[in-house]
C-alpha cells in the first residue's frame, strides 16, 4: 500500500503477502474513508432521506452496503431501510448460456415505488452485473430513481452504465481480478489478483 | 443434472444443491411480480398421460415464473389416440425444440425410456408405482423449513408403501439426508424385503408414530384398493388414520405432510389436516419453488 509512514518491516511484511495474495490496493481504513465518502456523498445529492432504500448486490456489495448504511444512519440519525438483492436469475450470460450459478434469496425491505433506490456493489467491471440489478428492481415497483454506488470502479464498462458515488478509481488490465474480501483477522481489504 | 427421473441415483450433494436453489426460487413466489427472465425464450413441455391438477398445474406455474413458454400434453386429445408409440410421440416434441420434457405415466420406466431416446432434458413427475422425485424434495424442503436438518431426525411414512411412488422416493430421500425413516402399513401395503431400503417396516400406528419428528401419510387409492386389500375403508380409517388420538404418539411438534390428494376421514382426519402441525398446503407452495429450482438447474447442461 502506499503509506509512507509504514515501517520497513510492516512493508516487507505487504510484500510478502503481495506475492502470496496479490495485490492490496484498498485496506480496511481506506474502505472506511471511502463508504465514508459515499454516504456524505449521497446525501449531499438529496439531503432529505425518506425516501432513500439502500439495497445490497448479493454478495460483494453486502458489507459495503453495511458501511454505508451505518454512516447514513449516524449522519442523517434516521433509520435507512436495507435490502440485498441477487441477481442471479437475471443475469445475461444464464439467460444465454448453460452456466448455472446458485441462487441467493432476494430481501427487499419495502416497496420500491417512488423511492430512490441507491444498488450498492464492491467492484464496477464490466456494468452487466448493474444492468441485471437495475432490471430486478423494476420487478419490485417503480422507484423514483436508481442510482450505483461502488466501493471500487475498475474500468472496463461493457454497456452504457455510470456509477453515481466511486470509493475509489483503481485502473486495471482486464485480464486481472479485484476482489473484497475478509482477512483473518476480521478485517476486509480489496486486493488485485 | 442432465435429467430428474429419480431420488435413487441422485447423490446427498445434488440433492442438497436443488434444495438449496429452491430457497431463492421461493422469495421470487412472494413478489408482486411473480416473474424472472432466466428462463426467457425456453420451452417446457408437460406430458401428462396419468390425470392430475397439483403437479402440473405447479410444473407449469413454475416454467412460466422463470419467463419459459409451458406447453401441456395429456393422453386425451393426444397422438396417442391415434396409437402413434410414446417416443416416437416424444421425439416429435423434442424436434420442435422443446427444452425440458416433464413426464408422467400411470407406468413405472417410461421417464427413463424416454431419456434414453430424445436429446432433452427429461423430469419424472410420477412414474407409476416407482418414483415422484419432485414431491419427494419438496417434502424434505418442507421439513427442512421446520427443522433446519433431516439428520437424525425419525420420520414415519404411512399408507400403501407397496404401490406409493411417493413413498419410495421420500425414503431414498430422507434416508440420504440422514433422516432415521419408519414405514407403517397393513401386512398387505407392505412390500417384502422394504428394510433392504434402509428403513424399518411397522405394522401398528403406535409403533411407527412413538418419538417420531415427522409424519408422512399417504393417499390410499379407494378406488383401486378397498375391499381388497382391507376390508373397509373405516377399519383402515381406525387402524392406520391419523386423527388427534394417533398423533399425540408422536413427538408433541410432529410435522405432518401428505402429499394430496387427501382423502379426509380416510387416512386423514380433518382437524388433524387443517391443523398447526400440518404443512400440507407449505408443501404445495413450496412444490412451486423446487420445481423452479430443478428446471433451472436442468436447463443449464450436464454441469
Amino acid at each position: 500500500m502506499s503509506n509512507p509512514a509504514e515501517p520497513a518491516s510492516a512493508a516487507d511484511r505487504e510484500a510478502e503477502r503481495e506475492l502470496a495474495q496479490g495485490r492490496v490496493v484498498l485496506d480496511a481504513a481506506g474502505i472506511q474513508r471511502a463508504t465514508t465518502r459515499i454516504a456524505h456523498e449521497i446525501l449531499e445529492r438529496q439531503p432529505d432521506v425518506s425516501d432513500l432504500v439502500i439495497v445490497a448486490i448479493v454478495r460483494g456489495g453486502e458489507p459495503v452496503a453495511k458501511l454505508v448504511a451505518a454512516q447514513l444512519e449516524q449522519l442523517s440519525e434516521r433509520k435507512i431501510p436495507q435490502g440485498a438483492l441477487d441477481i442471479t436469475l437475471y443475469r445475461d450470460d444464464v439467460v444465454a448460456r448453460g452456466v448455472r450459478p446458485m441462487p441467493r434469496p432476494t430481501r427487499m425491505p419495502c416497496s420500491v415505488d417512488g423511492k430512490r433506490v441507491v444498488l450498492v456493489d464492491d467492484v464496477m467491471f464490466t456494468g452487466r452485473t448493474i444492468r441485471a440489478a437495475m432490471d430486478a428492481v423494476l420487478d419490485f415497483g417503480r422507484p423514483a430513481a436508481i442510482q450505483v454506488a461502488t466501493l471500487v470502479d475498475r474500468g472496463h464498462r461493457e454497456l452504457p452504465i455510470k456509477v453515481d458515488f466511486v470509493g475509489k478509481n483503481i485502473p486495471t488490465a482486464r485480464a486481472e481480478r479485484v476482489v473484497l474480501r475478509k482477512r483473518a483477522d476480521g478485517e476486509l481489504e480489496v486486493a488485485i489478483v | 443434472m442432465r435429467h430428474l427421473l429419480g431420488i435413487e441415483h441422485m447423490s446427498r450433494d445434488e440433492i442438497e444443491r436443488v434444495l438449496e436453489t429452491s430457497e431463492a426460487m421461493l422469495e421470487i413466489s412472494q413478489r408482486e411480480i411473480k416473474r424472472v427472465p432466466t428462463l426467457r425464450g425456453r420451452t417446457v413441455i408437460n406430458v401428462f398421460l396419468e390425470s392430475s391438477t397439483r403437479t402440473r398445474v405447479s410444473f407449469e406455474i413454475a416454467a412460466k415464473r422463470l419467463s419459459a413458454d409451458a406447453i401441456n400434453v395429456t393422453r386425451a386429445g393426444s397422438s396417442l389416440s391415434k396409437a402413434e408409440t410414446l417416443a416416437d410421440m416424444a421425439r416429435n416434441l423434442a424436434a420442435m425444440s422443446a427444452d425440458v420434457l416433464v413426464v408422467r405415466d400411470s407406468v413405472a420406466g417410461v421417464p427413463h425410456m424416454l431419456a434414453e431416446r430424445v436429446r432433452v432434458p427429461v423430469v419424472n413427475a410420477g412414474d407409476g408405482c416407482h418414483e415422484h422425485p419432485t414431491q419427494a424434495l419438496l417434502d424434505a424442503f418442507t421439513l427442512r423449513q421446520s427443522l433446519g436438518s433431516l439428520e437424525g431426525r425419525v420420520v414415519a411414512i404411512v399408507g400403501d408403501i407397496s404401490h406409493s411412488r411417493v413413498a419410495r422416493s421420500d425414503i431414498y430421500c430422507f434416508t440420504k439426508l440422514g433422516a432415521e425413516v419408519r414405514v407403517a402399513a397393513p401386512p398387505t401395503m407392505m412390500p417384502a424385503g422394504i428394510e433392504a431400503l434402509g428403513v424399518k417396516p411397522c405394522f401398528s400406528m403406535k409403533e411407527a408414530l412413538s418419538g417420531a419428528d415427522v409424519v408422512v401419510m399417504l393417499r390410499i387409492q379407494q378406488e383401486r384398493v378397498a375391499g381388497s386389500l382391507f376390508p373397509s375403508v373405516r377399519e383402515y380409517a381406525s387402524t392406520f388414520g391419523l386423527n388427534a388420538r394417533t398423533l399425540a404418539l408422536a413427538k408433541p411438534d410432529a410435522i405432518v405432510l401428505h402429499p394430496g390428494p387427501i382423502n379426509r376421514g380416510v387416512e386423514i382426519a380433518s382437524d388433524v389436516a387443517d391443523a398447526e402441525p400440518s404443512r400440507i398446503l407449505d408443501q404445495v407452495t413450496n412444490g412451486v419453488a423446487v420445481r423452479m429450482a430443478v428446471l433451472y438447474l436442468l436447463t443449464g447442461g450436464a454441469a
